[in-house]
């Protein structure tokens, strides 16, 4: 469990494109955040600055009680080793099997030589089957990545962040590359992990239904700048109209 | 005229086609007189061609000859393939952008392979056989040195076309380089890797016939000898033992690599 604190961030490209234009948010422990916004809103951006795979420019990202935005090194990697990271394209090595996809998560726990000889501990290789067991494809295990489908490899992708023992967790539009039924199903297990292990979530969306079916909090974001914070019986259809700048319709729907 | 009506293309573009067109053949005209390239030469030396290729009939008390040096000649290929490999190991994770350490090593990693590769396998030869003597040994350390200049190549260029995400995924996990490649970026590569090696071999196995022009071992050793004391039936022996075991490695190397992906 940590708070996240978003201290006036900015973030400019080298392309002088300017991401982040001064946010500023506080997320309290466990809370269940999903960001909502247009894509290029910053969204992404945003949610990298919190494991500084994007440094912020100015501002500073607080973690727990870690600055991430000055941490380096070896600090930097601890500080990670604490965020849990889920993907759009899910990121697996796909030549890889599930379960060394899975320990994959345990790296940044471990000394260097044991992580590049692939020495796992024994109880790390029994947390990692633990950690399958939780988002029910345990029988996986030894099958290699890309032969699982779609909604099977974002379950790796969230036994890879769990496997890690995460108090903060980052999904980057988790469920974009899915179709419905599994992209609920996905969500109902990423929220069910938040609660049963505290962790602080975050979850990049742009379907206006499920952001207000699993978030604790909506943050709505427009080029670059949070115009909407609220719970999600105040996001309204008239709020997501001011946060896309734009009349919402069926697109913006994942449906069930 | 029956494109009357149609645009006309630039003009500009015409020019440049024909100008192109100049300079080859002004470039051709060039180095045939310097090469004192010469048609009918050509046509009287058939002659003498197939009067030539009539005295290597193969003589097949030569073989016992040839069998140690030839197997020489693998072998230099051989250790010089896998020490090449394991050499170019990290360099190519050095010279890579998305596994460099910092700009700078990638930058010294980089220009030490164009210098590897700039170096052809022969002259390489002449080098170590002027600093090691004659033998296998600078036939060996020359392949080792050309292994790896083509190697590397090869290799930092497919790690560089790797799938990003699984490398941002590690990084988001806290792992460090070492680990990230090990994890993310070796998996990727393997298959690929493997068919370059036995790409490599195949061609340090046809180098390696070559370099023993230069005194650096194997059969090159025997096929000039055969040639100074104009002993053609063991040439022709030797021509066609090595065109044999050649055309047999390169089917084999073909064949592993059409299995590895």
């Amino acid at each position: 469990m940590s708070r996240i604190s978003f201290e006036n961030v900015e973030v400019v490209y080298k392309t002088g494109l300017k991401a982040l234009k001064g946010v500023t948010l506080e997320i309290p422990e466990g809370q269940f955040v999903v960001v909502v916004g247009l894509s290029g809103a910053g969204k992404s951006t945003l949610i990298r600055t919190v494991n500084s795979l994007v440094v912020p420019s100015s501002g500073r990202v607080v973690v727990g009680d870690v600055d991430v935005t000055r941490a380096r090194g070896a600090a930097l990697r601890a500080a990670r080793s604490d965020i849990g990271m889920i993907f759009q394209t899910f990121n697996l090595v796909k030549r890889s099997s599930v379960i060394r996809n899975v320990l994959a998560g345990r790296l940044g726990d471990l000394p260097a030589w044991r992580g590049v000889a692939s020495a796992f501990p024994r109880a790390d290789r029994a947390y990692a089957h633990d950690c399958l067991e939780r988002v029910g494809i345990p029988e996986k295990a030894y099958v290699r990545a890309d032969a699982l489908s779609g909604g099977q490899q974002q379950r790796v992708g969230i036994a890879r962040a769990l496997a890690q023992r995460p108090s903060v967790m980052l999904a980057d539009e988790p469920v974009a590359s899915l179709d419905p039924p599994t992209s609920h199903a996905v969500m109902r297990d990423l929220k069910r992990i938040a609660r049963e292990d505290g962790i602080t979530t975050v979850v990049n969306l742009h379907f206006i239904d499920m952001a207000r079916e699993y978030a604790d909090r909506i943050v709505g974001m427009r080029d670059g700048l949070v115009v909407f914070d609220g719970t999600p019986a105040e996001a309204s259809d008239d709020a997501f109209e001011e946060i896309y700048g734009r009349p919402i319709d069926d697109k913006d729907l994942r449906g069930a | 005229m029956l494109d009357a009506g149609l645009p006309r293309p630039p003009r500009a573009g015409a020019i440049k086609s024909w100008l192109t067109l100049a300079a080859v053949a002004a470039l051709i005209g060039l180095a045939l007189r310097q090469t004192n390239f010469n048609l009918p030469a050509l046509f009287t030396g058939a002659y003498d061609f197939f009067r030539f290729f009539g005295r290597m009939a193969p003589d097949l008390t030569a073989l016992p000859q040839i069998w140690g040096p030839l197997l020489q000649t693998i072998q230099i290929a051989y250790v010089a393939t896998v020490i090449g490999s394991l050499i170019a190991v990290p360099l190519i994770f050095l010279a890579s952008a998305n596994t460099a350490v910092n700009p700078v090593t990638m930058w010294v990693a980089r220009t030490l392979l164009t210098v590897l590769r700039s170096i052809p396998d022969l002259l390489w030869a002449a080098i170590f056989v002027a600093v090691l003597g004659l033998g296998a040994l600078p036939g060996v350390v020359a392949l080792t040195f050309f292994s790896v200049g083509v190697l590397a190549k090869l290799g930092s260029e497919t790690v560089e076309a790797v799938d990003p995400g699984p490398l941002e995924a590690l990084r988001a996990v806290g792992a460090g380089r070492n680990r990230t490649i090990v994890f993310a970026v070796i998996p990727q590569i393997a298959a690929t890797m493997v068919s370059y090696i036995l790409y490599v071999f195949e061609i340090n196995v046809r180098a390696s016939v070559v370099i023993g022009f230069v005194g650096a071992g194997g059969i090159g050793v025997l096929l000039q000898t055969y040639m100074g004391f104009f002993d053609y039936p063991g040439l022709g022996t030797l021509i066609v033992v090595v065109f044999v075991v050649v055309l047999a490695i390169d089917g084999f190397s073909v064949w592993a690599r059409s299995r590895l992906i």
